[in-house]
This record gives structure tokens, sequence and C-alpha cells, in this order.
């Protein structure tokens, strides 16, 4: 049984139909990546996932529970987060009150305090900056804050909404290494990048949006290999 | 000084109280020998309250509320009518902050659909059909002849009557309001709040249930406003519509904002600047509110956060105790 389904999801922005049957799985312990041009409804998916979007038909499956009865607060406690696009952090609030909203949904004090202790071990410049207010961090430190919020609240599947959206590429390395090593101490990820390039080197599978539909699916060296994709998406001719 | 419900040293938050506690403690000694000195402080007491609520609906939460005149003026009412009818003043207060608990919870209701502006809009339309209650109801609420007599409680036998006595009961209030203030904003419900306000969305998605929170804010905002009306009715001995008239919520909104909106400080700077201000403008008559709105207005745009944001600034550099970080 795969971790997250979804079937045949078709969602709207009121009368822009923005996913037209979306059907995707992701198995536990997997990176997933959906790629993609703007517009092409990514980010509506994972908002279906995370609840702020509701499926107009279609099902999305987390262990075999329909999530639509859940709104979108609750999906969190179900063991997903999500590392939301643009560095999508509480700018005003500290370091430290940004990575305490990330365990908003728990109330285990001494798992929270271990989650804590890995966070500023994966990131140490979090660790220097705790007491800063996190908009005046740098573009990289805010990714690394995003990432880590989403994981202090312990996901079992974690979404990443364009991580390397405006970073410098040897940004953009660091964060894919991150995303590696989170993956693997057992985080199952979906990941949603237009830097297909760097998404299709660290997932296992992926996807291909266009305009709303799935129009490729495979493994990520069969996509690599993939004639429309490395002119569509790698730059390649 | 930035925020005090951010962690600070016991040192710092000691001398906090003690200075908060000690100012409280010397406006009687002070002043005690003038009547309406006394009753400008009091005052100043029932509005830091009221800005206290608006802080937590506005300031913390980031949800526009122009109803708290009408909050104020319902806890008001509920005391004077209640106190009239011979019931203790102590059963009509907490009822009054049930009645404006519940109509901030209702009052949040519409929140959860409009923003900004348009919640501005809904809101300020609470305050004016609850001003209008007030004053087509006379029946109920005499109108605008008011309700006369209001009596001024007493605490178990201890007589609170004296312009002395009621200026501490409304200073215990403000204290005990103070530390149950301190103590939401640092709590669970505090960090929601700040999340909401920051990006309503991105606190959904670690888990803050916009319902209960927004909800919440609106209606603890609400019942600080309650106890404030309710606080204001004895001490005027009389209340009537022309107390909470809409516009007066907008004064509680420019008491915030010039204190600091957001700030635990803000309130308290704030009310007391706005009501002692005009005691120091008298000379300049009818040019009192242009000279008012010109502060407001410089400050609006020089220094967004308000005074308190200026003491920060105050400290930084010429204290430089917490020198201003920067990256790149």
């Amino acid at each position: 049984m795969p971790m997250l389904e979804l079937n045949d999801v078709h969602a709207y922005y009121g009368n822009i139909h923005a996913l037209k049957g979306i059907s995707i799985t992701v198995d536990e312990g997997e990176i997933v990546t959906l790629i993609g041009a703007n517009g092409a409804g990514k980010t509506s998916t994972l908002r279906t996932i995370t609840g702020l979007l509701k499926p107009k038909t279609g099902s999305v499956i987390l262990d075999g529970e329909d999530l639509a009865p859940y709104p979108a607060h609750k999906i969190v406690y179900k063991g997903v987060a999500m590392v939301p696009e643009g560095r999508g952090i509480f700018a005003k609030l500290t370091v430290r009150e940004n990575l305490d909203m990330g365990a908003f949904s728990r109330s285990d004090a001494d798992g929270i305090k271990q989650d804590l202790e890995r966070a500023f071990t994966l990131f140490p410049r979090l660790k220097e900056r705790e007491s800063q207010i996190s908009g005046t961090l740098s573009g990289g430190e805010q990714q690394m804050l995003a990432t880590a919020r989403a994981l202090m609240a312990r996901p079992r599947l974690m979404l990443m909404d364009e991580p390397s959206m405006g970073l410098a590429p040897v940004l953009v390395e660091s964060v894919f290494d991150i995303i590696q090593e989170i993956n693997k101490e057992g985080t199952t990820i979906l990941l949603v990048e237009q830097n297909a390039h760097m998404a299709l080197q660290i997932a296992q599978r992926g996807y291909v949006l266009q305009t709303g539909e799935i129009v490729l699916s495979d493994s990520a060296e069969g996509l690599r290999k993939d004639p429309m994709v490395q002119k569509a998406y790698l730059g390649m001719e | 000084m930035a925020n005090l419900t951010r962690k600070k040293r016991p040192v710092t938050r000691i001398l906090h109280w003690t200075i908060f506690l000690g100012v409280i403690g010397c406006v009687p000694v002070i002043f005690g020998g003038n009547a309406y000195y006394m009753y400008v402080a009091t005052l100043i007491g029932i509005y830091i309250i009221t800005s206290m609520g608006l802080n937590f609906t506005l300031g913390y939460t980031g949800q526009i509320s122009l109803g708290h005149a009408a909050f104020m003026g319902l806890g008001a009412y509920t005391v004077a009518l209640m106190t009239l009818n011979g019931y203790s003043f102590w059963l009509a207060l907490p009822l009054g902050v049930l009645i404006t608990f519940v109509a901030g919870l209702a009052l949040g209701l519409p929140s959860l659909r409009v923003k900004h502006h348009y919640l501005a809009l809904v809101t300020l339309g609470f305050g004016t059909v609850i001003y209008l209650l007030f004053s087509n109801e006379y029946e109920i609420t005499g109108g605008f002849s008011g309700l006369p007599g209001i009596p001024r409680p007493s605490f178990f036998g201890l007589d609170l009557s004296s312009d002395i006595a009621f200026y501490f009961l409304v200073a215990a209030f403000l204290v005990l309001l103070t530390g149950i203030a301190l103590w939401i904003l640092n709590s669970r419900w505090g960090r929601a709040f700040k999340a909401i306000r920051e990006n309503d969305m991105r606190a959904e998605m670690v888990g803050v249930s916009l319902l209960t929170y927004k909800l919440l804010a609106f209606a603890i905002g609400a019942a600080y406003a309650g106890i404030a009306g309710g606080l204001l009715a004895p001490l005027m001995k009389f209340v009537d519509p022309t107390s909470f008239p809409v516009h007066e919520s907008f004064w509680f909104l420019i008491m915030l904002i010039i204190g600091g909106s957001g700030r635990f400080e803000g309130p308290f700077v704030g009310a007391i600047v706005v009501m002692l201000l005009p005691q120091f403008l008298r000379g300049t008559q009818q040019l009192y509110f242009v000279i008012f709105a010109a502060i407001t207005l410089i400050l609006l745009i020089f220094w967004p956060g308000g005074l308190t944001s200026l003491l920060d600034v105050f400290f930084r550099r010429v204290l430089r105790r917490n020198p201003p970080q920067f990256t790149k």
C-alpha cells in the first residue's frame, strides 16, 4: 500500500480548472518529485494534500485513510508537514519562535527538545541566530528555517515546494544535500521543483505536470533520458 | 524592552514590574488631593485595559476590530442595569464579561471570511448597531437620558466608593489583567495568535485552527473591553450612549498604534499619552485635534511601531546593550 495516493483529483480556483485528474502515489521512504513549468499545478497538488485546496472530485489518501473530512490544520497531526514556497516563515517572529511553531501540533516536551537539538545539528547557522528576527536572515538561512520548522512536526511525509527558488547555486546544492539526509533518516519526501536537473538527481521517481495534468511518470533515471523532459526541463537539445 | 513576551532575564522582568507597581502606587500619593486628577488616572487605567484587549485582537492576532467601544458599552450597561436593580457588582461584572466574551466570539466569525478593511467595516457595523440599541431601547437603557445613580462597589464590607479606593480597585484589575495577558501571550495560545498575524495559511499548516484561535482572540479582546466598561460605569456613576459612540473605537485604535501595536507595553504608553496630551495641550483649544492628528501622522510615517519602538531605538543606540543584528 502506498503511503500517499492521489486518485484522479480535480480541483478548481473559482472557475479555473487547476487540476485535471491528478493521480500520483508516494511510497514510504521515497523521494518523489513533481516537475513542471509555472502554473502547471505543482503547488496546487500540494495544496490538495495539505487541505488548503479541497478536491472537487477524486480523493487524497494517506495510509489508506481518505483526508477529505480533515480541515487544513488537522493534516499536520496526520504526520504531513509542508515547507512552503518562497521560504514561508513567520518573518516577524524569532528563529526560535518559528521552530516552536513547527512543533505546535505536538505536546511531547522531551521529543520536541530532542528534535530542536537535531534541527540545530542539521542547521548550525540557526543555532547561532536563535533569537534573531527571522525576516532578517539571508535567503538561504530562511530556507533552512522553513525546512527545520517542518521537521519540528516530526513528519513522516514532508512536502517541499520549490526549496531551491531564488537561492544561489552553491546553496541549492546544500539544500538538496540536506533533503537527502532528512530522507535517509526516515522521512518520505514529495518534492515540487522547477529545477528539474537537481530534483531528478536526488529523487527515485518523478511526475511531469503540464497545465494541470500528468503527462509523464517514470523513474528519475527514465525521466532524465526522456527526450521531451531533456528538451523542456533540462535545457538539452 | 522590545517585547515582554519574549524571554527576559528575571532581573529585567522584576524591574518592569517594580516600575509598573511603583507608578500605580505613587499616583495617589502625588495626586490624591485632587479629585479630577484621580478621576483621569482611574480613567487611564480603564482605557489601558480596553487597549490591552484590542492588542490581543489586532496587535497580536492581526484582526482589526472597530467594535471595542461597543464591547465596553455592553460591559458598562450590564453592570449598570444589574447594580441599579440591587444585584452585587461582583455578580454583575462576571456576567458582563460573559456577555462580551460571547459577543466577541460572534464578531470573530466574520474574520474567518473577510480580512483587513472588509473586516473593519463589519466590526464598524457591529459597533453602530450596539450604539443604536443603547440609544433607542430607552425602556431598558434609558436612551439618551442614560442610567444615573450607579453605585460604587464594596469588597467584603470594604467600602470602595471614595475616589482613591475606586482607583485602587481599577489598579488591582489592571495588575491582574496584565498578569493574565502575559500568561496567555506566553502560552500556546499566544504563539498561535502571533502565527495567525504573520500568515494565517502557514499557521494552519503547522496545526493552528483558525476557527478556534481567531474567535478566541476576538473573545478575549472583547472580554477585556467588557471589564473596562464594567469599571467605567461605577467610576462615572452614570452611563449613556454618548460614552460608547463608534468613533470611540477609533480612539482605542489610536492609543494602541501610538503606543505600539503588538507590543506588550503599547497599550500602557498609548493610553497614558492619549489621555494626558489634552491636559498639556489645553491652551491650544480648537487647535488641539489638529496638533494631535499631526503627531499621530508623524508617528505613523516615521515610527510605525509606535512610541515603544522609539524606546527600542533608544536602548539600542544610546545604551548599545543590544546592537541590531543584520546578516548578509
